[in-house]
């Protein structure tokens, strides 16, 4: 037989249509409109998961968002999902999912012998137990995470894509209920840009699982006119299968779109979810309620499940949920359930009402229906093993804590709970607003907003139809009116019968029926028992937020939206305080889990990052370049020839650089323009070195300090004309010295008259160098003379190359004779051809950052691995480059005590005593290599390379002092590579110390 | 995620700039005459109070202009902006 507890006929299924799908290997048929639950419970599927700690039975309690036992690891290889709440997974044809939590079967389960012994796994269990010895802890980690299941991660890459959105509009209204539908209609009516964002696939909310009328119709009637009104407001969109899960600052909500879950696989160039990012004028919230559960003696048998959801699964997916039900309340709403179940052909057995004398119009009418109401009575413990067979009901003391007189049997397969409502103020409460409790409702209320917020409808305490029709309605003019649209008129609200209710009686938590007898869950899905709250008590844990972490109560997928309130409605009961003292944990988002994928969005792989080329890389390509990134740039790493090694061919570019002229490409170097009558005077300020002699056509090196007087960066820095200068920074610092220098004139030197301008990307460079540099340039720039006299060393010229005007400097870094030519970007390939053709019969090479990197090493210049943050100028030697005549930024720091200390560490080279021993970079230099710890450190590598040049490895290092101790031996110590190589130390300039080659 | 009203350009959403720090820290006029104390606690020492606070930021995906934010550092409310050199509304 198929679907054996289908009803004949209503719901808003597609009954013309039959799908399939597998649920544990076996297959089931369903309908097109079903939830993952709504067909498991059609085909009588009723254990659909085992408990995290004690491994029990567990069925589907909820209709919604706020299920905690029926999780499932959905579809299977690169997309498989776990902890997906299968009452929030739509059916579709070929859907394959599993249980999670159980082995090596959900119906027999081995973990199960945990709830045999489950006096050995008390609240905080984890915690007493596996902690020693502490290096035992991962080992303890690994197993209890194999048998608490939670599911498994897909390994393979994830094959969909995701969408990032960013929105504005006037209203967002949260949730499609009643409230939710009259918001934003009333809002939209006023012309105001409305979004609104509904969890699941139709519009509808409660009305969607309830068989009320709305002005003489089904209330679906009403919802579809509503919907159909709405599509006609062109400021209004309307997300449906979209979440809000988070609220933040100044009214940015975070929604997710579930695009193309609901499908076997999302089409062609569609995402599979939409990360959607809303900046809202005003915001109404008619997130609705969510039922709570009664605690009693083993209360997490499959079958027992919240009224509520058994009337959703009935009315709206036409499901039966048993043959033979009992009800346990404490309200007037719940009953509602019995009749639509007993209209439905399920047999009522009973109606426990936990009130002494439920005497309102809804009990009256059960008892006229014929349904036998046991007032003043309580469920004390069900039966069962894999799923529910019956319950022992007992009358109930006034006081609620004990019984009076004798427990009798209800056979039933399914118990429908209803303990009152919590309204869903989680998004509220993100908001930063407060809550108060309402001793009435016995349910904590959004109180003062913080942000721009309305709550309407059940969020806001008013449960009834009619009060959330003319709330919702409110509530969307109102926000209209706020946010610019309207006077703030309501729309008509449509006529609905009004049933009064009678009170509830408020209960948390029924006795057990003898002591240790059954255990009472309080949180389903972390198997959190009210002993458990009462043991954490006894050992001193008060303070809910202590509770939550020391119990695990309202942990884990579905963050407490079931066990919450009771939770601490249980602890205020057993600490004596009153709830609203006792207060709620923080609400956080996000609101129900999000993918990681919706999260990143379209930011991966190859789209992490942008990618930043010069304008000759297509010649590095072509060259055979290896690259690497630096920051965003590419930049060739060395280019290697057939047959080398890498170490080959970075000891070719380097020779071949300094015997006749290599070409590099330093595009990425930072380039400022400065100009203005105070152009100077910024520089005098922002560099340690004087800048007002500084002649026309000539460079000069500059270093710049942080106030506190570290060394920030350098370069070198030329006058091309009166007033206007061209700056160069390291390519790491590029964007820092702009905001830095921006941040000078616009904060502090307002008065300059100076505009600075970033013109990295404008200029293409490259370099020559070597003892033919002079050759190459000369043979391919017209209209310029480069001879030593007409462009002495920093010096500038401007001429052309390839019929491009371009700017050259007689600047080096290498310590060779060198150029550097700026050509506009776009022509910056030309040039490079130019030169490298002008260069070949000089015998010019290409070198890369390796040989980059080896050349200025040998000549002691510093890059970042020196400016480290922590260096001053006279750590590196640059102490002469301080001008004493003049004030500039962090120069008073360099006078304080800490700055001047006489150990501080100081820029070396280092040769290693065996010439090829590599001197590993970031080892520790200390004095004696066989002390035992802790050893004094001396210093440490900075930088090294193997130079071709000295046929030796060399670094750079600071140590302690380290001028004065040049010759002396240490010993590098690398942990990582546990190398011990022993150095001696030399001055820091290890090729041609007197600069002789680079002013010929 | 704050949105920040930028002087210039309108309320932005924080990703388009970056954050420089306290907007109430004055540099001595003269650096070499400050004393060491005076010229450590320009360098090190920020007041946090619990409230309203005077930053400075700098919109740097957009006009790359700083300015000066009044916000309220426990409740994030943003209560005011203004470029260098007017007064930012009181504190509430």
């Amino acid at each position: 037989m198929t679907q054996p507890f289908r009803i004949a006929r209503g719901g808003q299924i597609d009954r013309s249509r039959e799908i399939g799908f597998n649920f544990d290997g076996r297959t089931y048929r369903g309908h097109p409109g079903d939830t993952l639950a709504s067909a498991l419970l059609a085909n009588g599927v009723r254990l659909v998961g085992r408990s995290f700690k004690y491994h029990r039975p567990r069925g589907i309690l909820a209709a919604g968002a706020e299920e905690p036992n029926a999780l499932i690891q959905l579809r299977r290889g690169n997309r498989t999902e776990p902890n997906i709440r299968a009452t929030q997974i739509e059916l579709f044809d070929g859907l394959e999912c599993e249980s999670q939590n159980r082995w090596p079967s959900l119906g027999f389960d081995l973990g199960a012998i945990n709830s045999v012994f489950s006096g050995l796994f008390p609240a905080g269990f984890y915690y007493k137990t596996f902690m020693w010895p502490a290096s035992y802890w991962l080992k303890y980690e690994a197993a209890i995470r194999r048998m608490a299941g939670m599911g498994r991660t897909a390994v393979e890459p994830d094959p969909d894509h995701y969408e990032h959105m960013h929105a504005h509009c006037d209203v967002l209204v949260i949730g499609s209920g009643p409230a939710g539908l009259m918001a934003a209609r009333a809002a939209g009516r006023w012309g105001a840009r409305v979004i609104l964002c509904e969890d699941g696939p139709a519009l509808g909310g409660s009305l969607l699982g309830e068989r009320t009328a709305i002005e003489g119709k089904p209330a679906i009637d009403w919802v579809r006119s509503v919907e159909a009104e709405l599509s006609g407001l062109p400021e209004l969109r309307v997300l449906t299968r979209t979440t809000a899960f988070g609220y933040y600052d100044q009214n940015l909500i975070t929604l997710v779109e579930r695009v193309a879950d609901h499908l076997p696989v999302p089409g062609p160039h569609q995402p599979r979810q939409r990360l959607w990012m809303v900046r809202a004028r005003r915001v109404v919230l008619a997130t609705g309620a969510i039922e709570r559960p009664i605690v009693f003696a083993d209360n997490d048998r499959p079958g027992i499940m919240l009224a509520s959801a058994a009337r959703t699964y009935t009315n709206r997916y036409g499901v039966k949920p048993g043959r033979r039900a009992v009800l346990l309340t404490n309200n007037d709403g719940a009953y509602a359930t019995a009749f639509d179940l007993a209209d439905a052909g399920v047999n009522i057995a009973g109606i426990v009402d936990v009130r002494p004398a439920p005497t309102g119009a809804l009990p009256a009418r059960a008892r006229a229906a014929g349904m036998t109401v046991h007032a003043g009575h309580a469920v004390a413990i069900s039966h069962g093993t894999n799923a529910l067979t019956g319950v022992e009901i007992i009358q109930l003391n006034a006081a609620g804590d004990g019984f009076e007189g004798a427990s009798r049997p209800l056979d039933c397969d399914v118990l429908a709970v209803s303990g009152g409502w919590n309204p869903a103020v989680h998004l509220f409460s993100q908001s930063q607003g407060k809550l108060r409790y309402d001793d009435r409702l016995a349910a904590f209320l959004p109180n003062q907003a913080a942000q721009p917020v309305t709550c309407a409808g059940a969020v806001a305490g008013h449960y009834s139809l009619a009060a959330c029709l003319i709330d919702g309605a409110a509530a969307g003019a109102s926000a209209a009116k706020a946010a610019g649209f309207g006077d703030g008129t309501p729309t008509a609200v449509p006529s609905v019968a009004n049933e009064p209710e009678a009170p509830a009686r408020t209960l948390w938590a029924i006795p057990r029926p003898a002591p240790g007898q059954g255990k009472r869950f309080v949180d389903f899905q972390n198997d959190v028992t009210v002993e458990d709250l009462a043991l954490a008590k006894r050992e001193g844990y008060r303070s809910v937020e202590h509770l939550k972490r020391y119990t695990t109560l309202g942990m884990g997928t579905d963050q407490g939206k079931t066990s919450n309130i009771t939770g601490l409605a249980i602890l205020s009961g057993i600490v004596g305080e009153p709830i609203p003292k006792v207060g709620t944990t923080t609400f956080r988002p996000p609101y129900t889990p999000v993918s990681f994928g919706a999260m990143v969005g379209p930011e991966t792989g190859a789209h992490i990052d942008p990618v930043r080329h010069s304008a000759m890389h297509p010649w590095h390509v072509k060259a055979g370049a290896r690259f690497v990134n630096a920051g965003l740039w590419k930049r060739p790493l060395f280019y290697p020839k057939p047959g080398e090694t890498d170490q080959q061919a970075i000891d070719r570019e380097v020779l071949n650089t300094r015997a006749k002229v290599g070409i590099v490409d330093v595009s990425t170097l930072g380039k400022i323009d400065i100009q203005g009558p105070d152009a100077v005077e910024l520089l005098n300020r922002v560099y340690t070195n004087a800048w007002s002699k500084l002649e026309i056509g000539k460079s000069r090196y500059g270093l710049m300090l942080r106030e506190d007087g570290i060394v920030f960066d350098d370069g070198t820095t030329t006058r091309l004309g009166p007033s206007h200068f061209l700056m160069t920074t390291t390519t790491v610092n590029a964007v820092r010295v702009m905001a830095w220098l921006e941040y000078w004139l616009q904060v502090q030197w307002p008065e300059l008259k100076v505009y600075v301008a970033s013109v990295t990307e404008q200029w293409a460079a490259a370099a020559l160098a070597g003892p033919n540099a002079r050759h190459v340039l000369a043979d391919a720039v017209e209209g310029v003379d480069v001879s030593h006299a007409a462009l002495p060393f920093m010096g500038y010229r401007e001429g052309r190359i390839a019929g491009v005007p371009v700017r050259i400097f007689r600047i080096s870094f290498s310590g060779e004779l060198g150029f550097e030519v700026n050509a506009p970007a776009d022509h910056g390939l030309a040039v490079w051809e130019a030169l490298v053709k002008a260069g070949e019969k000089h015998g010019i090479m290409p070198y890369g950052m390796e040989a980059l990197g080896t050349l200025r090493i040998e000549k002691g210049h510093v890059v970042g691995s020196e400016l480290d943050g922590r260096t001053t100028p006279d750590d590196l030697g640059f102490a002469g480059m301080v001008s004493k005549t003049k004030d500039c930024l962090g120069k008073r720091s360099l006078s304080r005590p800490a700055l001047m200390a006489l150990d501080r560490k100081q820029l070396v080279g280092l040769m290693p005593l065996f010439k090829t021993e590599e001197i590993v970079r970031g080892s520790q230099l200390v004095a004696n290599q066989n002390t035992r710890p802790p050893v004094p450190m001396e210093g440490m590598v900075t930088s090294n390379c193997y130079s071709a040049t000295l046929g030796s490895s060399i670094a750079l290092a600071l140590v302690k002092n380290g001028r004065k101790r040049v010759g002396e031996t240490l010993f590098a110590q690398s942990p990582l590579t546990g190398r011990s190589v022993a150095v001696k130390i030399v001055h820091h300039v290890m090729v041609d110390p007197e600069g002789a080659r680079l002013r010929d | 995620m704050l949105l920040i009203d930028c002087p210039w350009c309108g309320p932005r959403d924080q990703r388009e700039f970056n954050y420089g720090g306290d907007g109430t820290v004055v540099r001595p006029p003269d650096p070499s005459a400050a004393t060491d104390e005076a010229w450590h606690d320009y360098i090190y020492i920020r007041d946090n109070p619990r409230g309203s606070h005077v930053e400075l930021w700098q919109h740097n995906a957009g006009c790359r202009r700083w300015f000066k934010v009044r916000r309220d550092v426990v409740t994030h409310e943003m209560q005011g902006s203004a470029p260098i050199g007017r007064e930012l509304p009181p504190k509430p």
